[in-house]
């Protein structure tokens, strides 16, 4: 909100005012002003300068196409990639669903998302990526105007969306050796995945302690508060290793992949911190909520699911958005135990003697691509924030 | 609440006995491996000459050979392998933890990884030694030379502890930087950062090949340490340790008696070893005992060569002589135990 | 908890339906639960290190550890694990209390240039703060250590800085200051106006109390131990210090003092990550004091560094603590990621005990352990200094 009090404050007026006006009371109003103004903008000049002549003469950026496939989608078999563009069709018939039927953000996040395919298809890729893109856009546009007006449908695409979790998941892998090992799973792709399978399992996880910590019997409120001070006191790259040597020690004969032993670590480490955000809203809910739910003989499980939660969740969301978003970052990690997710692939690029020496170039690119992700999760929350009337006082 | 009281003791009841049912699967890799149909192998991928991933996608080198071996012993069929790549310090984890069902990357054998690291070895299948490579124009040529240099080594490797030990005994004192990756070892070195690497000298030598200028380094003429490289497997499966124990062995056999994968299904003999050896003549059922089909060391060769040409494949064009890796009747330390 | 009993005669309620006893009946069985559950884990343990024929003992840690560390305190290959273990937490420590004042001044300057009235400056750091806090800390310590720490120039072509500094690849290399004999004449002098300083500030304090008005207390004291301390730099026959200049001896710098540049790396990376979070935490809690509040204390005729130090920060500043711990925190466990590029902390000499001596469980246990008393301390710490001062503020 305070976002948004900003941006508000940076238009100019120009209805009243003029640009010389605006620039004098937002530059040059004092002394000092004009003299910080001066400042940054020689620092600004050379900064840009310096980078602007790198990025244009002297950088490599022909790496990043020569290894996009990399980037995206890691070591996936070529012949299997139809599995996920299968995947993101499904998302996209539900993304244009939502579109039609709620429009607001939904909608701008999936003309965005149309923008980025079209962008993939004017670039030299392979006839048959290009189709795939188009038709992306098509199932986005299709089902925006299927789905446009039709009120009646939202619970379903709502149940879509739940469903669509594991018919992912199963679409990605396949069935034993004829699908696609985990193993094989990598780039963007396993970072999404990673941090989607977090968020998801990882928020009803951190739900729960929250309600455990705040307990009125003491057993179940010391056995989860002391998981969650635990799980916060320790950096997640030691979870991560423990969970990669000590979960098969711990349970041996199942036969846990990597990929999966990663996602429990991840899971475990965010649901503490989820509980604690939660905590945060369930502190704020006045006791007479509980009281006057109980005096209209609400059971306990009545009161938390349709009182108690909604309210708490509601005053939380940017706490929530913003671990969702140190998890998708967090994800980062699995490249230190072995996994080649975005930046395990970002590494190993650099290490292939043919591309030495483009470390910057690799890198860039990809911590635009995190930042775009992330950007787009708190760009999301505030206009969630905004929508509900969160933090307007 | 008592309704719920009941679930939550059912469910925990539940739990408790199904967690001890769901631990019990504790079958053998020989039975996992046949089972799955797929060999899961674990190699290096930055060594060219033992394992590394070609341009083309494929999995190539001395090591990598190996694990297609084992794959043609045990399946019939040397592609039925997954190679996972490891770096050094990752390992002794995923071979504990059963992720891999053999590591062949160029790994030492010595008395701690055999018993306190819950593993097993492999007769070797190189014998190497621990060197130094340096930049010519620094004009050294003993270890002496080296008080206060930087030196960099990898992380989780005998190399590691065998410079400390040779340091101290020297009375001099170098920097050393651990580095967790064999490229960005080799990438700091060539930048400057570190003044010297050490290393397994076939690692040296291959590695040599890529920097950016391979003659202006030299590999000293030292060798501080004895370094047997040979696939390991987990403590406590004796029976695939055999299985790869012995694959190896059909590899050193077969050369010993002039096998090779060019004669092997056509090898004539009269000599009840070899008849053995091939299972042509089943009566002893060597492959049986070893829980293999009776024609696997012949599927070994096949598939792979013998040792000679294991090594001409992927050594030679390195520039490796074969040294003291040359059969014992030869002069060299490769001796095949009796196939009886 | 269907308490849907009137409850008329409570003796009558059968024990099965009675709330307090089942809460309590319902607690144990929850506890052996976990314990059941606890007590799985542990067995499945012991039997899969059986199998592994692996023991479980603290033993290994007096043994000799045999690797070399490349920094820290003074230690040999010969010195056992243990010592080892404590380079690694005395390393974690030393970048962790660094990046933590570093990234507390980083932050504050721009967490405050996001308020400034000039657009530009605004815009730049809210650019600053986006940029870092959305992009993983990891992507960001590896692009540091590798496209620009070891991209300097080689040592032989070190970049040199006053002639007594110098950077190149293999670290930054600094001239240091030496202890001479000197040194304890000069001590004396800082013993004397410590204490004229302690008896200035009393009195200043005193007058204060009596005037009834808010000033700078130490206004006395603290020119006062500058001038005695300076004097006695000059007075003191011989300097106190000399520099200790880096010079290239052999294949390195010997003398001065010197940064690795996995240990710049890791600190220009935690830095620059964890201000981008402190901006955001002292923008807020500036923000949160009303307008009002400012506009009243202005008016009252406080200046502007009275309206800041008595008005503004004892309101923001109890806001800003509760986050700004969590930040030093994250910052303290986020050291770990120093696994990824080599710098020996705590984690990184964990990795390389476990691998040598095979004994994961217990250097698990003790690496989390060590994280879990760094956290609790530090916390703890600062909840007293929130709470004192809170205590001072009102």
């Amino acid at each position: 909100m305070e976002e948004q009090e900003l941006t508000q404050e940076i238009k100019p007026p120009a209805n009243t005012k003029g640009l010389g006006r605006w620039l004098k009371d937002n530059l040059f109003n004092t002394w000092y002003n004009t003299l910080l103004t001066c400042l940054a903008l020689v620092f600004l000049f050379f900064a840009l300068k310096g980078f602007l002549t790198w990025a244009f003469t002297e950088a490599e950026w022909d790496v990043i196409p020569a290894n996009f496939r990399l980037f995206m989608v890691g070591s996936y078999p070529q012949e299997q990639i139809w599995r996920v563009w299968n995947a993101i069709y499904i998302l996209s018939v539900l993304m244009g669903l939502s579109a039609g039927l709620w429009g607001g953000l939904v909608l701008r996040f999936a003309v965005a998302l149309s923008g980025v395919w079209f962008i993939s298809a004017l670039l030299p890729v392979e006839l048959s990526t290009r189709g795939w893109c188009l038709g992306a856009i098509a199932m986005i546009a299709v089902s925006f105007f299927l789905g446009r007006g039709r009120t009646s449908l939202r619970p379903w695409i709502l149940g879509g969306w739940i469903l669509s979790f594991p018919v992912i998941m199963v679409v990605l892998r396949g069935f034993g050796e004829n699908g696609v090992l985990t193993s094989n799973w990598g780039g963007l792709l396993l970072t999404l995945i990673l941090a989607v399978v977090g968020i998801v399992v990882s928020f009803p996880l951190g739900v729960f302690l929250a309600l455990c910590r705040q307990s009125n019997l003491p057993a179940i409120r010391w056995v989860s508060t002391t998981y969650i001070e635990t799980v916060r006191g320790v950096p997640l790259i030691t979870i991560l290793f423990m969970g990669n040597v000590l979960i098969p020690i711990f349970m041996p004969g199942l036969d846990i992949n990597q990929v999966l032993r990663m996602m429990i670590g991840i899971t475990f480490f965010s649901g503490a911190y989820m509980a604690e955000n939660v905590r945060g809203g369930l502190q704020g809910i006045p006791r007479g909520q509980h009281e006057a739910a109980q005096a209209v003989g609400l059971n306990y499980v009545q009161t938390t699911l349709f009182i108690v939660l909604p309210q708490a969740l509601r005053s939380v969301i940017p706490a929530i958005v913003g671990q969702f978003i140190a998890l998708f970052k967090d994800t980062s990690l699995v490249s230190i135990i072995g996994l080649i997710d975005l930046l395990g692939v970002a590494k190993s690029v650099i290490a292939n003697p043919d591309w030495l020496g483009l470390q910057a170039e690799v890198y860039l690119f990809a911590a635009v691509i995190y930042f775009v992700f992330c950007y787009a999760m708190s760009y999301a929350s505030q206009d969630i924030e905004t929508d509900l009337g969160v933090g307007k006082h | 609440m008592r309704k719920f009281l009941f679930r939550v003791s059912a469910l925990i009841l539940a739990i408790s006995l199904v967690t001890p049912l769901l631990a019990r699967g504790e079958e053998g890799i020989l039975d996992k491996v046949k089972n799955r149909g797929r060999l899961i192998c674990g190699v290096n991928k930055e060594l060219p000459g033992f394992g590394f991933l070609g341009q083309d996608g494929k999995w190539k080198g001395f090591d990598v050979d190996y694990g297609r071996a084992i794959a043609a012993a045990v399946l019939g069929d040397p592609d039925k392998v997954e190679f996972r790549p490891l770096k050094a310090a990752d390992r002794f984890p995923a071979l504990q933890t059963g992720e891999i069902d053999v590591l062949i990357r160029n790994t030492t054998w010595t008395l701690t990884r055999d018993t306190d690291l819950g593993t097993d070895f492999a007769p070797p299948t190189f014998y190497d030694g621990q060197g130094f490579m340096l930049r010519k124009d620094l004009g050294v040529t003993s270890l002496k030379e080296l008080a206060g240099a930087t030196i960099g080594v990898t992380a989780g490797s005998t190399t590691e502890l065998n410079l400390a030990d040779t340091t101290r005994s020297l009375g001099i004192e170098v920097e050393p930087i651990v580095f967790e990756e064999t490229e960005t070892l080799y990438q700091s070195y060539d930048q400057g950062r570190c003044d010297a690497v050490t290393s397994d000298k076939s690692q040296l030598v291959s590695r040599r090949q890529s920097l950016k200028n391979p003659d202006d380094h030299v590999i000293l003429d030292v060798t501080i340490s004895k370094e047997p490289l040979g696939p390991v497997t987990v403590h406590g499966d004796n029976r695939w340790n055999d299985v790869v124990s012995w694959v190896v062995y059909a590899t050193f056999f077969a050369e010993e008696h002039g096998i090779t994968q060019a004669n092997v299904n056509t090898f004539e003999t009269e000599n009840p070893e070899i008849k053995r050896f091939l299972g042509t003549d089943d009566g002893a059922g060597m492959g049986k005992k070893l829980g293999l089909p009776k024609d696997w060391a012949r599927q070994v060769i096949a598939a792979v060569g013998n040792y000679g040409e294991l090594f001409e494949r992927n050594l030679t064009p390195l520039g490796l002589p074969r040294g003291v890796n040359k059969p014992w009747t030869q002069g060299g330390l490769l001796y095949a135990i009796p196939f009886r | 908890m269907e308490n849907n009993s009137p409850t008329a005669v409570s003796e009558k309620i059968p024990f099965w339906r009675d709330v307090r006893v089942l809460r309590v009946l319902f607690q144990v069985v929850f506890l052996l639960g976990v314990i059941l559950l606890l007590a799985i884990l542990y067995t499945n343990m012991l039997s899969g290190l059986r199998r592994l024929g692996l023991t479980l003992n603290l033993n290994f840690f007096q043994d000799e550890a045999g690797f070399g560390i490349s920094e820290g305190i003074s230690y040999d290959p010969s010195d056992t694990y243990l010592k080892a273990f404590w380079v690694g937490i005395l390393n974690t420590l030393k970048v962790s209390i660094i990046g933590v004042v570093c990234a507390t001044f980083i932050g504050l300057f721009f967490g405050i240039a996001r308020l400034s009235s000039n657009w530009l400056i605004r815009t730049i750091a809210a650019a600053y703060v986006e940029c870092f806090r959305n992009v993983p800390l990891l992507l960001q310590i590896v692009f540091w250590y590798t496209a620009v720490v070891a991209q300097l120039p080689n040592i032989r072509e070190s970049l040199s800085l006053f002639g007594g500094a110098f950077i190149n690849n293999r670290g930054v290399y600094l001239p240091s200051p030496e202890p001479t004999s000197s040194l304890t004449i000069w001590l004396w002098f800082l013993g004397a106006g410590l204490l004229l300083a302690v008896f200035l500030y009393v009195l200043r304090w005193r007058q204060l109390q009596r005037l009834d008005r808010p000033g700078f207390r130490a206004k006395w004291a603290l020119p006062a131990f500058l001038i005695v301390a300076l004097c006695g730099w000059f007075l003191t026959p011989g300097s106190p210090f000399t520099l200790d200049l880096p010079v290239l001896q052999g294949f390195n710098y010997q003398g001065g003092m010197s940064f690795s540049p996995e240990f710049s790396a890791l600190l220009i990376g935690l830095s620059i990550y964890t201000s981008a979070f402190i901006a955001e935490v002292v923008r807020s809690g500036i923000q949160s004091v009303v307008k009002g509040q400012r506009e009243a204390a202005r008016a009252v005729g406080l200046k502007e560094g009275q309206t800041l130090r008595l008005v503004v920060l004892p309101q923001a500043v109890p806001i800003i603590l509760p986050p700004l711990t969590s930040q030093y925190l994250n910052l303290a466990k986020n050291s770990s990621l120093a696994v990824a590029i080599g710098f020996p902390e705590l984690l990184g000499i964990g990795r390389t005990m476990m691998l040598q001596t095979g004994q994961s469980i217990p250097v698990f246990a003790m690496i989390m352990v060590s994280y879990l008393v760094m956290s609790l301390t530090t916390s703890a710490a600062m909840n007293w200094y929130n709470r004192w001062i809170t205590r001072i503020g009102r």
